[in-house]
């Protein structure tokens, strides 16, 4: 893998970059714009755009089956599976959201994910500015020692992080978990953010520093909001892995009052399993906090899923 | 800023990422080689552990099927994020006004839970009502209406299948990423010398491309050996039906959760190591393979 920091903001060039160089510009002459357009016309022609929106529907329809038969009655599904939900019923909802614990669930992933986010991303920008900036070798070797984090399969790990958990009192512990998010999140933080704090201007620091700054004024009031898209890539990104991750709490979480989602999806299907609508509704109540993030956020998730992709 | 505050500004993330992420990952090998007896550690037991693995009942009958099952994820996967994935891209460069809509569709269920996707699917290919059966009824392929994840033969290709389903928005994104970092001038060039399209890919276009394949591969690679979520909610820990969706991860769960062997602790770690060293070992040599191939293209 290349783990080159190729930068981030790299990671939308090519999107952004391409369809400029396509058109001949509006100065250009008339032929020359011809063959430019015959150079970027599209691949395959209307065959392939039909075929390129067929794909997206095939990604799409299970996601919009998902949600239709959430509102739908049990009855209803299990005699017309394919069948419009229509009137909309609510009932599995509510049947998910207080019988099934789902209420509970959803707070419970809402305070871990939201605390390991704030806490990985405020050590990684602290950290990051410190080896972005630093001149001396020990930086270089604690920057690789963050960023060999990267390649770390942390879930291996989970029989010492049960013991240790068991050993302070941080097993069935909300706060062990985020503890655990926020750490697992550091190198990836780190890698993005260094990138970052490399490309200001070192002038920033010298003139701050000349009107009396201490080295925390100069972090937290100059360079922090200059790195603020990364913060926003970094926190969204690592948002989705959290809040879907199954095997730590399946393992570190024992009463169900302090269940995520998924481990309390888990127990619902177990023992739901022929309530289909409500099962539904369970799915994309786990589901919805994501898609409302995807829909605010897209930028910074496709940020992060090209991040490090070296040019 | 000088060394001292560096290190200050450093402290946080260190002790936190020290404590939760190396101390665990380092101990996690050295508990592959000592004797366990419940959570009580023994003396140490040189390669005992491992021998275990290769030697005791249920490893010597589940662990070669799991690492099969592993293996054919990872191959299956490649086979259709290369085709596909990289058809689909190629088709979506250069479509300016569409691609970012079509690129955000595809990586929407890849933001869905495993746990979510899986148990979505297991409802929609139910045999009693599933949705995906009705359909097939209706537009008269009823030979085609099977129980696909009840039968041993056909459930590990669904869990494979779903996970592609899942995923294929990534190597979408990637490898676009990678076409828009190909120079125009070059295609053009061989354009111009009277190159085919199909030429220009051949020659041109996909050497080009091959460390984004590389990536991606690598990555696959990792993601194929992890795999746990989501044959997990297919299969539950024992990877029914009759073992034909199990996993290693499934196994080491078992192992150390649910066996309830005295030397769980040491063989499940044991386990745990193999996996590593097969993980970052193929990682790093395919790593290695790739960085020669970048050197001879930019030479």
């Amino acid at each position: 893998m290349s783990v080159v920091p190729a930068g981030i903001g790299t990671a939308d060039e090519p999107a952004d970059v391409t369809p400029a160089t396509g058109d001949g510009g509006p100065g250009s002459g008339a032929p020359r714009r011809q063959r430019a357009r015959g150079r970027t016309a599209p691949v395959g022609g209307r065959t392939a755009s039909v075929a390129l929106w067929v794909y997206a529907a095939f990604a799409l329809v299970p996601l919009l089956l998902m949600l239709s038969s959430s509102f739908r009655s049990n009855g209803d599904l299990i005699s017309n599976p394919l069948g419009a939900p229509w009137p909309l019923s609510f009932d599995a909802y509510e049947e998910a959201w207080t019988a099934g614990n789902f209420a509970t669930y959803f707070g419970n992933s809402l305070l871990v994910t939201l605390g390991a986010v704030v806490l990985s991303t405020t050590v990684a920008t602290m950290a990051s500015y410190a080896l972005a900036r630093g001149r001396s070798r020990i930086f270089r070797w604690l920057e690789s020692l963050f960023l060999s984090g990267l390649m770390l399969p942390i879930h291996l790990a989970i029989l010492p992080i049960f013991y240790l958990f068991d050993g302070v009192g941080l097993v069935d512990s909300r706060l062990g978990l985020a503890l655990l998010y926020g750490a697992s999140g550091v190198p990836f933080s780190i890698f993005v953010l260094t990138t970052f704090f490399r490309q200001l201007p070192e002038e920033l620091e010298e003139a701050a520093t000349l009107d009396g700054a201490s080295a925390w004024q100069t972090f937290s009031r100059i360079m922090v909001p200059l790195v603020r898209p990364a913060l926003a890539t970094v926190a969204v990104f690592r948002f989705v892995p959290i809040w879907n991750d199954f095997l730590f709490p399946l393992v570190l979480l024992r009463d169900d009052a302090k269940y995520t989602l998924p481990v309390g999806l888990t127990q619902f299907f177990g023992e739901n399993a022929t309530n289909y609508a409500a099962v539904f509704a369970g799915l994309v109540i786990t589901t919805l906090p994501l898609i409302a993030l995807f829909l605010v956020a897209t930028r910074q998730i496709v940020a992060g899923l090209t991040a490090g992709m070296s040019k | 800023m000088n060394r001292r505050t560096g290190l200050l500004f450093v402290t946080p993330a260190l002790a936190l990422f020290g404590v939760f992420v190396l101390y665990p990952m380092v101990t996690a090998f050295s508990y592959a080689f000592y004797d366990w007896q419940g959570t009580a550690r023994g003396g140490f037991a040189g390669l005992e552990n491992f021998t275990a693995l290769f030697t005791r009942a249920p490893f010597t009958t589940d662990l070669p099927r799991a690492l099969l099952h592993n293996v054919l994820f990872f191959v299956g996967t490649m086979l259709v994020q290369n085709t596909i994935g990289l058809t689909v891209a190629f088709l979506l460069h250069r479509r300016v006004r569409t691609r970012r809509a079509l690129q955000t569709l595809y990586a929407m269920p890849y933001l869905v839970s495993p746990i979510v996707i899986g148990y979505l699917w297991t409802l929609l290919l139910s045999p009693t009502f599933g949705p995906v059966n009705t359909l097939l009824t209706k537009v008269g392929l009823e030979s085609w209406a099977l129980p696909w994840l009840g039968d041993p033969d056909t459930a590990l290709w669904v869990v494979i299948l779903v996970s592609v389903w899942q995923w294929i928005g990534f190597p979408v994104l990637l490898y676009g990423a990678a076409l828009g970092g190909v120079p125009e001038e070059l295609s053009e060039a061989a354009r111009v010398d009277g190159a085919s399209h199909a030429q220009t890919f051949r020659r041109v276009t996909f050497p080009l491309l091959v460390p984004a394949i590389g990536t991606v591969s690598v990555l696959t690679f990792i993601f194929a050996m992890e795999a746990f979520a989501l044959p997990y909610a297919f299969g539950g820990s024992t990877g029914n039906p009759a073992g034909s969706t199990d996993f290693i991860s499934l196994l080491f769960y078992r192992t150390a959760f649910d066996s309830g062997a005295t030397d769980a602790i040491g063989t499940s770690s044991a386990l745990a190591t193999l996996l590593f060293v097969l993980i970052f070992g193929g990682a790093y040599a395919a790593t290695a393979v790739l960085r020669r191939h970048e050197r001879r293209i930019t030479a």
